[in-house]
């Protein structure tokens, strides 16, 4: 089985594998702030998609698509076009060098993301491990 | 795609000699009181009263500087309005005059707002010039800025690639009176970045060369300048060395030995260099059972060991404990005179604050909660890595 990037059984499954993670939910464990991913339009990808990821003390309560980027309030957001999020899901760019070459955006209390630099590069390993098809394959 | 920052520097004999080059009027010295008493920062005023510069001297940094003392030299900064900031020290006057230098510039900021994330619009008000007077930090010539927390007893990596300063004096006479365990301490924090930069995830073919130089230099020279510190032959090497590491990892990040030991120096109040120093050969043979290649192909390359692969790795570990044992550093925390009790005290935090280090990402290989409390037992005890 593998999920459409980006799609609501994605970000399902990214939140699946968070909930499964003993080193997500020890480096995350003081962690409150929900995420929204935006993916913006490209030459491979001509849609603008919002992915929410609920995040609450290590756990990840709730993920679903979003039809509108306010649809659902989030202290956190990071933005990029999909093929720099593709980099990262498969593992080509360090989304935290990303973020310092401004390839991604990232909006919110950046104090605090500062702080649980971990439980950030968590997430990134679990999105790696999400078996994923891109729209044009 | 990545990038490499770097001050201009000026480095030799006679390089301070340089502060003639800078063009401005009013300069705020950043020091310590050590570095007072030693006659270095006169050293400095001296060279920019020549130049027809105002001075004022904020000399109150402590070791590990704390947030209160770097929101105190920038409302002074607020106050004398330099167009110059002159950092002159080891690592904490260096760290705190980039973090005063931001708040100066940037007064809506708090220091721990100061991240790579985000755009500060430096350099409108002054220019930062860094004068290391130990063989070390290279924070000379790095961004990173490393502040205390003096509540939470946590430090915090900050620092934006626009805080780099301008221009860095690299004058080994500035080092050169350094006592002997200070050389040791030091220059064991120059190897530990070499080699944490060496091995770093982020490493890239601008840093690789910088971190081999300097990891082969402080081997070849430490235990001279340690042993006879008037050889300025060695202290030339390893003062360059330092600043060489520090443009390395700078650029490629240091790893999970500056992650224990920065809060092994917090709690246990361990001089920075011998706290990281003492955790690396445990962090090289942690990372070494998953991630060897770096480590191996760097003791390869400096002609440690040709092993390859885990066996490489672990002897460049074995290395580093030789060195620090010959310059008579401690090889366990037990050895430093840590008791049992203080350290058991101290331990959860430490494993707490040690994970979310902002150095802990770039490890070749990443440690459990679990696997953090069994790596701190192994640098009390002295035992060798085997999980
Ligand atoms: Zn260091």
């Amino acid at each position: 089985m593998s999920y459409r990037f980006p799609s609501d059984e994605w970000i399902k499954e990214l939140s699946r594998l968070l909930n499964e993670s003993e080193s997500y939910e020890s480096s995350a464990k003081n962690w409150e702030g929900d995420f929204v991913f935006e993916i913006q339009p490209d030459e491979a990808f001509p849609d603008t998609a919002y992915l929410f990821l609920g995040l609450h003390h290590g756990k990840s309560p709730e993920a679903s698509i979003l039809n509108a980027s306010d649809e659902k309030p989030a202290a956190f957001r990071v933005s990029a076009p999909y093929g720099t999020w593709r980099k990262v899901i498969d593992g080509a760019l360090d989304p935290i060098q990303g973020m310092m070459m401004r390839k991604l955006k990232l909006q919110g209390d950046l104090m605090k993301v500062m702080r649980y630099p971990k439980a950030a590069k968590e997430i990134v390993s679990c999105c790696a491990l999400v078996p994923t098809q891109w729209p044009e394959a | 795609m990545w990038t490499f920052v770097s001050p201009r520097i000026v480095f030799g004999e006679d390089a301070l000699d340089s502060i003639s080059t800078i063009r401005g009027n009013r300069a705020l010295v950043v020091s310590d009181p050590g570095i007072v008493k030693a006659g270095l920062a006169e050293r400095v005023v001296d060279r920019l009263a020549a130049e027809g510069f105002q001075i004022h001297v904020f000399s109150e940094v402590e070791a590990n500087p704390e947030i209160p003392t770097v929101q105190r030299g920038a409302d002074i900064a607020r106050e004398f309005e330099p167009d110059w900031i002159v950092a002159v020290g080891g690592g904490s006057p260096l760290d705190a005059a980039k973090a005063i230098w931001v708040l100066y510039e940037r007064p809506d900021l708090q220091p721990a707002q100061i991240n790579p994330f985000i755009d500060l619009g430096l350099r409108n008000k002054a220019r930062l010039l860094t004068i290391p007077t130990t063989s070390g930090t290279g924070a000379d010539v790095t961004w990173a800025i490393v502040l205390t927390d003096p509540i939470e007893r946590r430090k915090m990596g900050l620092g934006n690639w626009e805080n780099t300063p301008d221009l860095a004096l690299v004058d080994p006479a500035m080092a050169a009176a350094m006592p002997r365990q200070l050389t040791a301490d030091t220059g064991l924090d120059a190897l530990t970045h070499a080699i944490e930069g060496y091995t770093s995830t982020w490493h890239t073919d601008m840093t690789d060369g910088l971190c081999a130089h300097a990891a082969a230099d402080v081997f070849d020279f430490l235990v001279r300048a340690v042993e006879d510190g008037t050889d300025m032959e060695a202290r030339t090497h390893l003062h360059h060395a330092a600043t060489s590491a520090g443009l390395g990892f700078g650029n490629s990040m240091a790893s999970m030995a500056h992650a224990m030991g920065h809060t092994l120096g917090a709690m246990l109040e361990l001089p920075h260099g011998r706290a990281v120093s003492l955790c690396l050969p445990y962090t090289l043979e942690f990372i070494s059972r998953e991630a060897p290649d770096r480590a191996a192909l760097l003791a390869a390359r400096i002609g440690i060991s040709s092993a390859g692969g885990e066996q490489g790795a672990r002897t460049l570990a074995q290395a580093v404990r030789h060195l620090a044992s010959q310059v008579g550093n401690p090889l366990s925390l037990e050895d430093a005179g840590i008791s049992q009790a203080d350290f058991e005290s101290v331990l959860d935090k430490m494993v707490a604050d040690a994970e979310n280090d902002t150095q802990m990402i770039t490890s070749g290989r990443s440690a459990t909660s679990a696997e953090l409390r069994r790596l701190f037992e192994a640098v009390y005890k002295g035992h060798a890595i085997g999980f």
